[in-house]
């Protein structure tokens, strides 16, 4: 087999993967977790689970005292209950990055100019539901 | 039950959970006035005027970008509020536009413990929580 014909076949398999990662991301299943909505939503949408691998939950939650530059911490029991809903129910991913935005899946998907995230309706990559009216419900196929 | 009679039960079921929401600030009110007074002898009592300066001022400390309670709260307590990165709506910090403002202990001590570190960069006291809730519920 040439050399060209296994650069097609590495090629073919490369953009199928791609495409199934994206089609992974695109249904999630809800947040089911009373307390996961509750605290998570309180400052922005609580994000489903599937959309962060395990590690990624876990660190996230054992370090709320600098989220993300902000304090957002918790009493420790109400911060382990949340973290065994995340990491139980957690999806794929690159485990050593703690952003939903910063994994590459999600970055594929929103390959667009700047500016869209300085529309005041928008406003940051956190608010999934200003263009994905249905991301509350795991629904981010509206695309 | 009569139409007005019904009007009439549920009118006092309405002004019956506003006046019961407050046994629980005055409460928890209460529990800081005893903290402060452990901490400060000869302490003299809460002081809405303090509390306004803790909530309108620009402080150092804590994150850049939020150097004062109105940087989310809004300098109107009264109106809505919006998280400074995020943008979510948060609602009004008066008690007089919500009423069930500081009546659960947990969620105050949940926000007292993260929004005095984001704004000051440090815990805040018990005379500071108490001015502050003194300041807000007179609002």
């Amino acid at each position: 087999m040439s050399a060209f014909r296994w650069a097609g076949i590495a090629l073919s398999v490369a953009l199928a993967a791609g495409v199934a990662a994206a089609d992974e991301f695109e249904r999630v299943t809800p947040v089911r977790h009373a307390a996961t909505q509750k605290e998570c939503g309180e400052c922005h949408m609580a994000f489903q689970p599937a959309l962060l691998p395990a590690e990624s939950w876990s660190r996230i939650m054992t370090g709320l005292s600098d989220h993300f530059g902000e304090d957002a911490s918790l009493p420790e029991a109400l911060a382990s209950e949340i973290r065994d809903y995340l990491v139980a129910n957690a999806g794929r991913g690159d485990p050593t990055v703690l952003r939903i935005s910063d994994q590459s899946w999600w970055q594929r998907e929103h390959r667009f100019s700047p500016s869209v995230w300085r529309q005041k309706e928008v406003g940051s990559k956190a608010n999934c539901d200003a263009c994905h009216r249905h991301a509350g419900q795991g629904l981010y196929d509206d695309d | 039950m009569t139409r007005p009679a019904l009007i009439l039960a549920l009118v006092a079921s309405v002004a019956g959970a506003a006046a019961a929401a407050e046994p629980a600030r005055d409460k928890l009110l209460e529990s800081y006035r005893q903290e402060a007074s452990r901490a400060t002898p000869g302490f003299a009592g809460f002081s809405a005027a303090r509390g306004e300066a803790l909530y309108s001022g620009t402080h150092r400390g804590g994150n850049p970008a939020t150097p004062s309670c109105t940087t989310c709260h809004t300098a109107d307590p009264t109106a809505t509020g919006k998280h400074q990165k995020t943008g979510r709506a948060i609602e009004p910090i008066a008690v007089s536009a919500n009423p069930t403002r500081f009546t659960d202990p947990g969620e105050v001590e949940k926000h007292f413990a993260r929004d005095c570190k984001n704004v000051l960069g440090r815990d805040c006291t018990a005379e500071e929580k108490g001015d502050f809730i003194t300041f807000l519920s007179g609002r």
